[in-house]
C-alpha cells in the first residue's frame, strides 16, 4: 500500500524529501567508500595510503586469528539475534496486549538494559559469571557461550522497544474483528498481528544484529580462550596500527551482506508473482 | 499489601546479591603441583594471552611444529582488562602482563612460580633482567621484551636543533608555534609522570602536592594538546596532524620507518628522564598446561628466536644472547636500545598500592 | 433475575479475564525470568560492590561497607563530566531526529518493495566494524583528507574538522542513526494516513495535517528513537577519543578509568549505580509528560 497521502507526487515538498534522502544516504555512504577504497591500500598502515594493492584479500584468508575471530563473531550474532527476536516480541506483545500482575516491574526490566553504560554491564556479567563458574564448580566458563547469553541479555530490551513502538499503534480493532469471527488468540496472533508487527519485528531483528556485531566492551570482558570476536580483535590492533587487512574484511561483509538481500528481494518479488 | 510484597522481593533479591558476591571473593590459590621438565609438554593446546600483534606469526607456527602443540591466542589492549579476566577464573596458560601488572598479580596469587630447570635458556637473559623490583629473583615472570616512553617529533615542524624535554608537550610558550599542536599519551601512569619528571620529581612520587602540580601542568597546557591518544599517536604525527607526539618506542620507531619521509621524524627520550616498561612473560596460576607454558617461554629464550621477536616488533630485547642475531641497526639505534647515561634517568612504573587511585583522579580533573 | 444473569456474565468475564492474565503472563515470562538471571542479579553483584572497599592492590573487599563512593559522587568534578556529556547527548540527539525525520518520512512514501529496500540500505553501513568506520571518518576529516584537499583546491586553506567538537557530533550522530531512523520508520509506517488525507479534504494545508495529526501521531516513534539514541550517547567515549582526540573526560570514559586505570571498582560501581538511577528518573519523567500530552 503506498503512502500517498503522506506526499503529493512531484511536488515541491517531495522533491526536497527526495533530496534530503539522497543527502542522508551520501552521508551514510561516504565513509564506506572510504573504507572500501582503503582496504586497497599498500600501505601496512591504513591511514597512510602509499599505492594501490588487493594483497590484503589474499592475507585475509590465510590470518588465522582474522578468520577464527570472523566465525565466532558471525555464530554469536545469528544466535543472540534471533533467540532476542523472539523473546524481545513476546515481552512486547505481553506488554502492549494484556494485562498481568508484574507487568509494570517488566516494563522498568526491559528499560534497563538500554539506559546501563556499556562498561558497567561488562563488569557485571563478568563478576555474575565468575561467581556462576565457582558455584557449579566448572573451571572453563567463559567462552561463546557466555559472549552470546550477554548479547541476548541486552538485545531483547532493544528489539522489545522496535515492536513496541509499532504495536502500540495498531489500536487493536482489527484483532476484535478476529475475535468475533471466532478466531483464538493464537490464530488471531498469527494470521492478523505477526504480520501487522512484522515491520517492527524484523527491525528490531536488524536492530538486535547490528548490535551483536558490532558489540566491544561487554564481549572483551566475557570472552574466554579461543572466542575472541572481530570487533574485540580489531580493538587491540588499533595498538598496533589498524591494517588494510580489517577493511579487506569488512569490505567483504559488506558486499555480502548486500548480496544476501538483493538475493532475498528478488526471491520476495518472484513469489509475489507465483504465490 | 502490593507495597509489603514488594519490599519483601527487594529484600530478598539483595541478599541473594551479597550471598553470591561474597560467595566466590574467598579466591583459592590455583591448581596442582606439577613438575616440568625442560622441553615436555602436557596437553596438545597452549592458551596464550597477549597483546595484538606482539609476536610473528612465523614463531608461533615455528612452536607448532616443534612440540606439535595448538597454540591458541586470544587478545586483550590493556593490562587491566586482562587481570579482570584472570581475576574472574578465566584460564589461560601464558600471560604478557607488564612490570607493575607482574607485582600486583604476585601480591594476589595470581601467578605460579617458575620452575627454573624447565628453563635452560633463562641464562640467555641479560643480569639486569633477572631480578626485576618487581619480580625479585624472578621467579614469577620472565621478560619479553622492554622499551621507552618518549617523543616523537616532527624536524620540519620543531627545527633541527630542538632540546629533547617535555617542554616539548608542556610548555604553552613552545607548543603554541607547533602547527598541529601535540599529542598525550592517555594514560594516567605515564601522562602525569612525564608532568612529574618534567617538574623533577620521580614518577612514581606518592606526594599528592607533587600530583597536583602535575596536574596544573597538564591543565596549563591542554590549549595546545590536541589529542590524548594511546593508539593513534605514531599515525598521527607521521601524517601531519600533530607536530610531537608522546608514545611507545616500538611504535613510533616502526611508523617513523614507514613513512614517506623518514627522515623529517625523530624519536627522543627527554633529558629529565621517562619511564622505561618491560613487558614479561609469565604463567597464571590456575594454568591448564604449565609445562607446555615452560616450554614456550624457554622457546623464547632461545637467542635466535629471541632476536626475530625484536627484528618484527623492534622493540628491545631482554635476551643478552640474542643480541648476535639482532639486525645490526637496531641494536646500534639509539631510540630502541638508549645509552647507559639516559637509562640511568629512566624510570619503571610501579604499583603504589592505596595511592593509585589519585593517578586517575588527579588525571581526569586535569581534563575536565 | 437480572441480577444472576449480570453475574454470571460478571464471573465469566472475570475467568476470562485471569485467563488473559495468566497467558499475558506466560508470554512475558521468558523475558523477565532470562532478565532477572542475566541482568538484575548482575547489577545486584555492582550495586553491592559499590559499598565496598578497595584493596591497596585494586581488589574490592566485601567488608566494611560504606558510602565512601557515593559521597564522591557529588564532587564538582563529577558534576562537570556529567553536564559535557549531557550536553553531547542533547545535541546529537536533536540532530538526529532532524536528520531522520524527513528522512523516514520520505522510505514511507515510496511502494512497500522499495521501502525495504531503502531500510535495509540504512543498515548495511553498520555490519562493517565500528572502529574500521570511524576510522574512516578520522581519513575523511583529517588535514590530509578529502575536504580539506577540497577547501585547499578552491583556494582555501587546510581544513582540519577532526578533533573538534563538530568532528564528535558528526561522528555520534552517524553512528546513531539507524537506531532513530527504525522507530520513525516503524511508527509512520502504521500510521492511519486516510486521517491525513480527510485533513486534506477539509482544505487543511500540508503542513498544518502534519503538524497536527502525523506529528503527534509518529510520538510514540520519536520517544523511542530519542531513548534510543540519547542514552547511548550519553555513555559514549569511543567514538568522542577517536574524532575529538578525548581532550575533555566524559562519563563513559570516567566510568572505564575508575574499572580499568584506576581499578577502583567501588567508585566505578557507584558512578553506574548513580548514572543509571539518573536516567531512570529522567526517563520515567519523560513517559509521565509524554503520556499526559499524548
Amino acid at each position: 500500500m503506498s503512502v500517498s497521502s503522506a506526499v503529493r507526487p512531484r511536488s515541491p515538498i517531495e522533491r526536497m524529501l527526495a533530496a534530503n534522502a539522497w543527502l542522508v544516504f551520501a552521508f551514510l555512504y561516504l565513509p564506506i567508500l572510504v573504507l572500501i577504497g582503503l582496504s586497497f591500500n599498500e600501505n601496512k598502515n591504513v591511514a597512510i595510503w602509499t599505492g594501490f594493492s588487493t594483497r590484503w584479500y589474499g592475507e585475509m584468508l590465510h590470518n588465522d586469528g582474522v578468520m577464527r575471530a570472523l566465525r565466532v563473531t558471525l555464530i554469536v550474532a545469528a544466535i543472540s539475534t534471533v533467540v532476542s527476536t523472539i523473546v524481545g516480541t513476546m515481552a512486547a506483545l505481553a506488554m502492549e496486549r494484556f494485562r498481568f500482575r508484574g507487568r509494570g516491574a517488566l516494563d522498568g526490566l526491559l528499560y534497563l538494559p538500554i539506559i546501563i553504560p556499556d562498561v558497567t554491564m561488562a563488569v557485571m556479567l563478568l563478576l555474575f559469571f565468575a561467581q556462576a563458574s565457582q558455584l557449579l564448580g566448572r573451571a572453563q566458563v567463559f567462552g561463546i557461550g557466555t559472549i552470546t547469553l550477554s548479547h541476548i541479555a541486552f538485545n531483547i530490551s532493544f528489539v522489545a522497544v522496535v515492536v513496541r513502538a509499532r504495536l502500540s499503534l495498531l489500536d487493536g480493532s482489527l484483532e476484535e474483528a478476529a475475535a468475533d469471527l471466532y478466531a483464538n488468540r493464537w490464530q488471531t496472533f498469527r494470521r492478523v498481528t505477526l504480520p501487522l508487527i512484522m515491520p517492527g519485528v524484523l527491525g528490531g531483528a536488524l536492530l538486535a544484529l547490528t548490535l551483536s556485531l558490532d558489540d566491544v566492551v561487554v564481549t572483551q570482558f566475557v570472552s574466554g580462550p579461543g572466542s575472541t570476536t572481530l570487533p574485540v580483535y580489531v580493538f587491540g590492533l588499533v595498538k598496533r596500527g589498524v591494517s588494510p587487512l580489517i577493511n579487506a574484511v569488512s569490505t567483504v561483509m559488506l558486499v555480502a551482506s548486500m548480496v544476501l538481500v538483493g538475493v532475498s528481494l528478488v526471491f520476495q518479488r518472484n513469489n509475489a508473482r507465483t504465490g | 499489601m502490593v507495597r509489603e510484597s514488594w519490599t519483601r522481593r527487594i529484600a530478598a533479591l539483595v541478599t541473594l546479591c551479597v550471598l553470591v558476591a561474597a560467595c566466590g571473593s574467598a579466591d583459592d590459590a590455583g591448581g596442582a603441583e606439577v613438575t616440568c621438565e625442560a622441553g615436555v609438554t602436557d596437553g596438545d593446546t597452549l592458551n596464550f594471552y597477549n597483546w595484538s600483534e606482539y609476536i610473528d606469526p612465523e614463531l608461533i607456527t615455528a612452536f607448532e611444529e616443534q612440540t606439535g602443540v595448538d597454540v591458541v591466542e586470544s587478545f586483550y589492549e590493556s593490562n587491566e582488562a586482562m587481570l579482570a579476566q584472570i581475576q574472574a577464573g578465566v584460564t589461560y596458560d601464558l600471560i604478557v602482563p607488564s612490570d607493575y601488572m607482574v607485582g600486583i598479580m604476585i601480591q594476589e596469587g595470581l601467578l605460579m612460580p617458575l620452575q627454573k630447570n624447565a628453563l635452560p635458556n633463562l641464562g640467555n637473559l641479560d643480569t639486569e633482567f633477572q631480578s626485576p623490583a618487581y619480580d625479585p629473583g624472578g621467579d614469577h615472570s620472565v621478560a619479553y621484551q622492554w622499551g621507552t616512553t618518549g617523543l616523537g617529533v616532527n624536524l620540519s615542524v620543531v627545527g633541527d636543533d630542538f632540546v629533547p624535554s617535555w617542554a616539548l608537550v608542556f610548555d604553552p610558550t613552545l607548543t603554541s608555534g607547533f602547527a598541529g599542536g601535540v599529542s598525550l599519551l592517555d594514560d594516567p601512569r605515564e601522562t602525569m609522570g612525564a608532568a612529574l619528571k618534567y617538574l623533577g620529581y620521580s614518577l612514581n612520587d606518592t606526594d599528592l602536592g607533587h600530583l597536583q602540580e602535575a596536574a596544573t601542568v597538564i591543565a596549563d597546557a591542554k590549549e595546545f594538546i590536541t589529542q590524548f591518544d594511546s593508539d593513534q599517536y605514531d599515525e598521527s604525527l607521521v601524517t601531519g596532524e600533530v607536530a610531537v607526539a608522546h608514545g611507545y618506542s616500538g611504535n613510533m620507531i616502526v611508523a617513523i620507518g614507514e613513512a614517506d619521509n623518514p627522515d623529517d621524524f625523530a624519536y627522543v627520550v627527554p633529558e629529565e628522564g621517562g619511564t622505561l616498561w618491560v613487558d614479561n612473560m609469565a604463567i597464571p596460576a590456575d594454568s591448564a598446561a604449565p609445562c607446555t607454558a615452560h616450554a614456550f617461554i624457554d622457546f623464547l629464550l632461545d637467542a635466535e628466536n629471541g632476536a626475530a621477536l625484536t627484528n618484527w616488533n623492534y622493540y628491545a630485547s631482554p635476551n643478552k644472547a640474542a643480541e648476535e642475531f639482532i639486525d645490526p641497526e637496531i641494536l646500534g639505534d639509539e631510540t630502541i636500545y638508549p645509552s647507559p647515561d639516559l637509562r640511568s634517568r629512566l624510570e619503571i612504573i610501579s604499583d603504589t598500592g592505596d595511592y593509585e587511585i589519585n593517578f586517575e583522579d588527579y588525571f581526569a580533573q586535569a581534563k575536565s | 433475575m437480572t441480577a444472576t444473569v449480570e453475574s454470571e456474565g460478571d464471573l465469566l468475564e472475570e475467568a476470562a479475564r485471569r485467563a488473559d492474565s495468566r497467558r499475558g503472563f506466560l508470554i512475558a515470562l521468558p523475558s523477565y525470568v532470562y532478565l532477572m538471571i542475566f541482568f538484575v542479579v548482575p547489577f545486584g553483584i555492582v550495586f553491592v560492590y559499590s559499598f565496598a572497599t578497595r584493596s591497596s592492590t585494586g581488589r574490592t573487599i566485601l567488608e566494611d561497607f560504606n558510602l565512601n563512593s557515593y559521597s564522591r559522587l557529588f564532587d564538582p568534578v563529577v558534576a562537570r563530566i556529567a553536564t559535557r556529556s549531557l550536553t553531547l547527548a542533547v545535541v546529537t540527539t536533536v540532530l538526529c531526529l532532524m536528520m531522520s525525520y524527513p528522512f523516514a518520512y520520505y522510505i514511507v512514501s515510496r511502494g512497500t518493495s522499495v521501502r525495504n529496500a531503502l531500510l535495509i540500505l540504512v543498515m548495511i553501513p553498520f555490519w562493517s566494524n565500528f572502529l574500521v568506520r570511524t576510522y574512516a571518518w578520522r581519513v575523511l576529516l583529517g588535514s590530509d583528507g578529502p575536504i580539506s584537499q577540497i577547501s585547499q583546491a578552491l583556494g582555501g586553506g587546510e581544513v582540519r574538522v577532526l578533533f573538534t567538537t563538530t568532528a564528535v557530533l558528526i561522528g555520534l550522530v552517524y553512528g546513531y542513526l539507524p537506531f532513530m531512523v527504525l522507530p520513525l520508520y516503524a511508527s509512520l509506517e502504521r500510521m492511519d494516513w486516510q486521517l491525513v488525507e480527510g485533513a486534506r479534504d477539509l482544505y487543511a494545508s500540508g503542513w498544518t495535517a502534519f503538524r497536527r495529526i502525523t506529528l503527534p501521531l509518529s510520538m510514540p516513534g520519536v520517544v523511542a528513537g530519542s531513548i534510543l539514541v540519547f542514552i547511548p550517547t550519553l555513555g559514549a567515549y569511543v567514538t568522542p577519543a577517536l574524532l575529538g582526540g578525548a581532550r575533555t573526560t566524559l562519563l563513559g570514559d570516567y566510568i572505564v578509568g575508575q574499572f580499568l586505570g584506576a581499578r577502583n571498582w567501588p567508585y566505578g560501581s557507584a558512578l553506574s549505580v548513580g548514572v543509571m538511577a539518573v536516567m531512570l528518573a529522567a526517563a520515567v519523567a519523560y513517559f509521565r509528560v509524554g503520556a499526559k500530552t499524548a
